[in-house]
């Protein structure tokens, strides 16, 4: 098991719990991370930081720092 | 069939809802505050053959919980205003996310229509959507609309019509599991013993919302009778694990629904994949966005350039056929001619570039690009304490403040926005080229280049380093989590485009418009009055204003000149270059003012650099003031502005006079 901010795009994974505190946590689970969601890290930006993922088939972007709450199924390789 | 309904609009950002919003109310909308917030709500009216329907459009929100103030928003509209049906706009090419909002409505038991939009992409893509399957599982009527195209939006009205007339039970569409509803049920019991309380809340939503650890929902309990009762429930549950438990059973219950009501095609490499690999690629991403932006910024000043020299032509000749009509009395002329005209010139030439840069952004806006733009830029803008979406309205700083200002909307956070806003004034903008032109020009003809970018790069620091104090101490916490959602590229249409264009452009036509007339109005009366002193002379009240002030500029060096034309220039900011006209007694002809200005005893190098630092941070101008109240909703935030402004070009002027003879002897 890692945390989301480690797994390196292109590569795909699934989420086993959130971390974050109050109002982020509520956020990422009404944006779908909930137990069992596949991810798939599909690109950083220029800088590295944030990352878009593929979610419950669309996509969205995270900054690592919020990325590293969600606990995670070590990443597979390319999806 | 009841005589009057009301419908609410509610959805997730980016699905289109406005889209149907403008579509079901045509041009019978209007625009009204929320009270106390600073989220439009929008409404509008329609007719359902005899029914008179009112259709309020809520802010966009991903769920129901107490987020953001836009939630807040949207729930205590659907909760304390009653709405007769609320129509769930759901992004049909991405149902499965969308769908978690509707278990979230469902629970506050209101009647209930889902519209299907952007089926027509959704179809392209192969998704097919059962709608008689949506009304069987969920009891709720479906309809496929294309909001872009005005497709089955009839449809939708008869349907929310119809549904206003029930009163359903949709509150258990998600059950949660034996324990939870133990404590559910445990809550409700003690909810229904305050017969006030359930009566305005559906318990068993209000039920849900306490095990989740809403504080919102805790703020609505307090002072009930049963209070007591229900916190012994919650006292005794994890609230953090239950919330997580209760969102993983709402995309349970979606899942075992989805594979039913809707086939999908495998997804595959699509168009947006393509371009986002070029547009966020590492080494071309930053690149690209610098070159869009400068591009769109050149496109600007290049179609706007014949708008608004004829423009100035225009106003130039009024002004003209006014001064040669021997118009009588003479003080009526010179209110029309230097007052209204001249004002009425300060805000008309600047339309054309807020209009052209307003309708481009919108266009990328529209594309889908800006969320890219926000996602290269945003590791950058953090490091400075913003979030990637101040990049924009900053960068639109230097072509006016005004849209820039209004481009901050779209950040949600409270401190992130107002940190954008309250620098943003220092972005130097298109009017005060003319003054570096004029002074530059003047003192410092071989490097007059060298000086005018050391004054955007000031300008720039300046902001930077504001953003970081404002962060430390007044406006403090980190840059909102960044949770942005990347749409799909979409093709945008002109007149999406240009109606948002318009709905961000017309406020400044409207209340700037209407300021800076009369801010026009005093600046003519100032330099008129009393009656027949030469206009904009000493002895003038604007004169007397300036020799009041001298003493306070003294030790920056400004005589009683630069005091008035600095004065003036708060109408907006190259006024400062024709109230020299003025004072000096040369007309706005650029030559024999150089000449008038070189000569002035008070005016040296270092003067005239401290003064181009002073017009570049001084107060906003009264436009992007009108622009700053309307935006922050708050006059205290406005005249902090203004202080803040005054402060730092004092300061910053004060150290370059004191510094310029130690800097430059020393070279």
């Amino acid at each position: 098991m890692t945390t989301l901010d480690c797994i390196t795009p292109p590569a795909s994974c699934r989420v086993v719990g959130i971390s974050a505190p109050g109002m982020v946590r509520k956020r990422l689970l009404a944006l779908g991370f909930v137990p069992g969601s596949a991810i798939e890290a599909v690109r950083a930006a220029p800088l590295g930081d944030p990352v878009e993922y593929r979610i419950k088939g669309y996509c969205i972007s995270l900054r690592k720092e919020d990325a590293h709450f969600i606990s995670v199924t070590s990443g597979s390789g390319s999806a | 069939m009841k005589t009057k309904i009301r419908i609410a609009l509610a959805g997730n950002p980016n699905v289109g809802k406005s889209t149907i919003f403008n579509a079901l109310t045509g041009s019978r909308q209007h625009i009204g505050n929320w009270p106390g917030v600073t989220v439009e709500k929008k409404s509008g009216t329609a007719m359902v053959g005899t029914t008179e329907v009112e259709i309020v459009d809520l802010p966009g929100t991903y769920s129901l919980t107490a987020y953001s103030i836009d939630e807040v928003v949207a729930r205590d509209y659907i909760i304390e205003e009653k709405p007769d049906v609320v129509i769930h706009v759901i992004d049909a090419t991405n149902f499965e996310r969308n769908l978690y909002l509707t278990t979230q409505l469902m629970e506050l038991g209101v009647p209930l229509v889902i519209a299907l939009n952007m089926s027509d992409e959704a179809e392209k893509k192969g998704t097919m959507i059962n709608r008689s399957l949506i009304k069987k599982f969920f009891e709720i009527p479906a309809v496929r609309t294309v909001g872009s195209k005005g497709e089955g939006l009839d449809e939708l009205l008869r349907a929310a019509a119809k549904e206003a007339e029930t009163s359903p039970h949709h509150e258990h569409a998600v059950g949660y599991g034996d324990d939870i509803e133990r404590h559910i049920a445990g809550i409700v019991a003690a909810l229904e013993g305050d017969p006030v309380l359930s009566a305005r809340y559906p318990p068993r939503w209000l039920a849900i919302r306490l095990l989740e650890g809403d504080s919102n929902a805790l703020e609505k309990i307090t002072g009930s009778p049963k209070k007591a009762a229900v916190d012994a429930v919650l006292q005794s549950i994890d609230t953090e694990k239950t919330e997580a438990a209760m969102a993983d059973r709402r995309y349970e219950v979606i899942a075992a629904l989805l594979p039913q009501v809707c086939t999908t095609c495998v997804k595959e490499m699509n168009a947006s994949d393509i371009i986002d690999r070029v547009v966020t690629d590492r080494w071309l991403g930053i690149p690209i966005f610098l070159a869009l932006m400068w591009a769109a910024f050149e496109l600007t000043f290049a179609v706007a350039a014949p708008f608004m020299s004829a423009i100035d032509a225009i106003m130039a000749s009024l002004g003209g056929y006014i001064a040669a009509s021997g118009m009588e009395p003479a003080w009526l002329a010179s209110l029309l001619g230097d007052g209204i005209i001249g004002g009425m010139g300060a805000v008309l030439i600047f339309i054309p570039n807020i209009f052209i840069l307003l309708f481009i952004l919108s266009l990328l806006e529209d594309s889908g690009y800006l969320a890219r733009a926000a996602f290269v830029m945003d590791r950058l803008m953090y490091a400075i304490g913003l979030p990637g979406k101040s990049f924009i309205p900053m960068l639109i700083g230097f072509g006016c403040n005004v849209p820039a200002i209004m481009a901050t909307r779209t950040i949600e956070d409270r401190n992130d926005r107002l940190i954008t806003i309250l620098v943003n004034p220092f972005m130097s903008c298109g009017a005060r080229l003319p003054v570096y032109v004029l002074l530059a020009g003047a003192f410092f003809p071989a490097n007059a280049g060298t000086v005018v970018f050391v004054l955007y790069v000031l300008g720039i620091a300046l902001a930077i380093g504001s953003a970081f104090l404002f962060r430390k101490t007044i406006l403090p916490g980190k840059p909102a989590p960044f949770l942005m959602e990347m749409p799909p590229y979409r093709f945008p249409t002109a007149a999406t485009a240009i109606r948002h264009m318009w709905d961000r452009g017309e406020m400044y036509l409207r209340k700037a418009g209407g300021i800076i007339l009369a801010g026009a109005f005093i600046v003519w009366a100032l330099a008129t009055f009393p009656y027949g002193v030469e206009y904009g002379s000493a002895e003038s009240y604007a004169g007397m204003l300036g020799l009041l002030l001298e003493p306070l500029f003294a030790p920056l060096g400004f005589d009683w000149k630069v005091a008035v034309a600095l004065l003036f220039g708060f109408i907006a900011k190259e006024i400062v270059v024709g109230s020299f006209g003025v004072l000096y007694g040369t007309g706005d002809d650029e030559g024999s003012l150089t000449e008038a200005l070189l000569a002035d005893p008070s005016l040296g190098p270092a003067a005239a650099f401290a003064l181009m630092a002073f017009v570049l941070l001084y107060m906003p101008c009264v436009a992007t003031l009108a622009v700053i109240r309307k935006e922050t909703g708050s006059w205290r935030w406005t005249a902090f502005s203004v202080a803040y402004g005054i402060i730092v070009a004092y300061l910053v002027a004060f150290i370059i006079v004191k510094a310029w003879p130690v800097v430059m002897g020393g070279i």
